[in-house]
C-alpha cells in the first residue's frame, strides 16, 4: 500500500508530468510566470483546487449518470475556484490582483477537469486525492522551474530579492529583457519539451513525410 | 462609433486572446494541424464569443453586481452583492449556450453543424470563452462595448489559429530536430508570432 500510495503521489511529477508529457494546462503556465511568488500562488491555488475536486467527484461518482457529469465536475470545480478566489482576496489581495482573471481560469484547466474526469471517476476518494495532490505538484514544478528561470535573468532577482545586481543600480548583470516579455515562455517550454524528447524518444511524434535522403541537409 | 472601432481593432490585435494573454491554448495547439479544421474551429469561437460575452453581461448587471438586485423593488435586496457567484454562473450559461447553438445548429443549419460538428462541446473548456467574459466583468464594459468586445476576442482569436494553423502545414515540410518536430516546434512558432503581436502594443487608439 505505501509503495502505491508513493506511485501516486509522485508518478505524475517525473515520469507523466501533466504539463510536459500530457500537455495539460499551459494557459496559466505561460501568463502567470514572470515573477516566483505569483507563481508560488498559482501553485498551490491550482493544487488545492485539483486535489478537492478529485475528492468530491470521487464521493459522489457512483451516484452521477454518465450523461451529465461534465456540468456536476464543473460545478464542483467551480464552487471550490469561488472559494479559492475569496480566501486568495482576504490573505494576499495584491498577489490575487496580479492574477487578475487567471485564478477564474483554473475552471477550465485542463489538468483538474483532465484529472476528474480520468482519475476520480474510477477510482476511490483518498487515492483521488493523492492523485490530485500528484498531479498539482507535477505542474508545480515546471512553473516554479519557468518562473525561476524567468525573474532570475530577466530582472536578477527570486521573490523581489535581488541575486544578480543590476547595471541600472551600480551591478555588473545586464537584465534580458526578452525573459519578461510573454512569448519567452514559448520559447522556454519548447525548449523544455526538446530536452526532454531527447531523452525519452518514445515521445518524438513520427514525422507527416518521409524526406528523401538526398535532399536531407549533411550532417558534419 | 469611433470607440466601438478602436476597441474592436485592440481586441483584435492590441490584446489578441491567444498571442497576448495566452488563453485557449490547449485547443490552439491541439487543432492547429489543418487550416481547415483551424478555420471551423475558429467560426465556431466567434459565434459563441459573440452571444456569451453579451449575455454575461446582462446576468452581471442585472443578477450579480452589488445593487444590481434594485430593480425588482424589493427594500432588502438593494444591497444584494452576489458578484462572488460570477465564475458559477458565466460557467453555466457558456456551458448551456454551446448546448442549445449545438442543437439549432443541428435543426437549422446541418452543413455547418457537420463542419463544427466535434468542435462545439470543446468550446466550454475553451478558456478564452470563460477569459472573454471575466475580462468584460474587470474592465466595466456595458451592453454595447460587450457585443463589440466579444466579436473581436473571437476574431482575434480565430485569427490566431488559422495563421498558426497556415505556418504548421508549411512546417511538416521541413526538417526539424526529431525532439522539436510537433509540439515543440507548434511552441516556437507561437512563441514567435506572440513576438510579432507585440509590435501592435505601441499602438494608440
Amino acid at each position: 500500500m505505501a509503495e502505491k500510495t508513493k506511485d501516486i503521489l509522485f508518478k505524475p511529477v517525473v515520469e507523466n508530468n501533466p504539463i510536459a508529457l500530457q500537455i495539460l494546462g499551459i494557459c496559466s503556465a505561460l501568463a502567470v510566470t514572470s515573477q516566483l511568488s505569483v507563481s508560488l500562488v498559482m501553485c498551490l491555488a491550482l493544487t488545492t483546487v485539483t486535489a478537492f475536486s478529485n475528492f468530491f467527484v470521487s464521493l459522489v461518482r457512483n451516484f452521477i449518470p454518465g450523461n451529465i457529469r461534465i456540468i456536476v465536475q464543473m460545478t464542483i470545480i467551480a464552487s471550490l475556484v469561488i472559494v479559492v478566489d475569496q480566501v486568495l482576496k482576504a490573505v494576499a489581495y495584491d498577489v490575487s490582483k496580479q492574477l487578475s482573471v487567471f485564478v477564474g481560469l483554473i475552471i477550465t484547466n485542463c489538468i483538474v477537469m483532465g484529472r476528474a474526469e480520468a482519475y476520480a471517476m474510477k477510482n476511490p476518494p483518498v487515492a483521488s486525492f493523492l492523485d490530485g495532490v500528484g498531479n498539482g505538484l507535477g505542474y508545480s514544478v515546471i512553473l516554479i522551474v519557468l518562473a525561476v528561470i524567468r525573474e532570475l535573468f530577466g530582472s536578477g532577482s527570486l521573490l523581489g530579492i535581488e541575486i544578480l545586481p543590476v547595471v541600472s543600480t551600480g551591478g555588473w548583470y545586464v537584465p534580458n529583457g526578452l525573459l519578461l516579455l510573454p512569448p519567452s515562455a514559448f520559447f522556454l517550454i519548447g525548449g523544455f519539451i526538446w530536452i526532454l524528447r531527447t531523452f525519452k524518444t518514445d515521445q518524438v511524434e513520427a514525422p507527416d513525410f518521409e524526406l528523401a535522403p538526398n535532399t536531407r541537409a549533411e550532417v558534419v | 462609433m469611433a470607440e466601438y472601432l478602436s476597441l474592436f481593432i485592440r481586441s483584435v490585435f492590441i490584446e489578441n486572446m491567444a498571442l497576448s494573454f495566452f488563453l485557449g491554448m490547449c485547443t490552439l495547439l491541439a487543432i492547429s494541424k489543418k487550416i481547415e479544421a483551424a478555420i471551423g474551429l475558429g467560426i465556431a469561437v466567434v459565434a459563441v464569443l459573440t452571444i456569451t460575452v453579451p449575455v454575461n453581461n446582462l446576468l452581471y448587471t442585472y443578477l450579480l453586481s452589488e445593487g444590481a438586485l434594485s430593480w425588482t423593488g424589493i427594500e432588502s435586496m438593494k444591497t444584494v452583492d452576489l458578484s462572488f457567484l460570477g465564475l458559477l454562473s458565466y460557467i453555466g450559461v457558456i456551458a448551456a449556450i454551446v448546448q442549445i447553438l449545438e442543437m439549432v445548429l443541428d435543426r437549422f443549419m446541418p452543413a455547418l453543424y457537420n463542419t463544427l460538428g466535434v468542435f462545439l462541446p470543446l468550446i466550454t473548456v475553451n478558456c478564452a470563452i470563460l477569459g472573454a467574459s471575466l475580462f468584460m466583468v474587470e474592465r466595466d464594459y456595458h451592453l454595447g462595448e460587450s457585443v463589440v468586445y466579444g466579436i473581436g476576442a473571437g476574431v482575434g482569436w480565430a485569427l490566431a489559429i488559422v495563421a498558426l494553423a497556415g505556418i504548421r502545414e508549411k512546417l511538416k515540410y521541413s526538417d526539424m530536430p526529431h525532439g522539436l518536430r510537433g509540439l515543440g516546434g507548434a511552441f516556437m512558432i507561437v512563441g514567435l508570432m506572440s513576438l510579432g503581436f507585440m509590435s501592435f502594443g505601441g499602438m494608440n487608439l
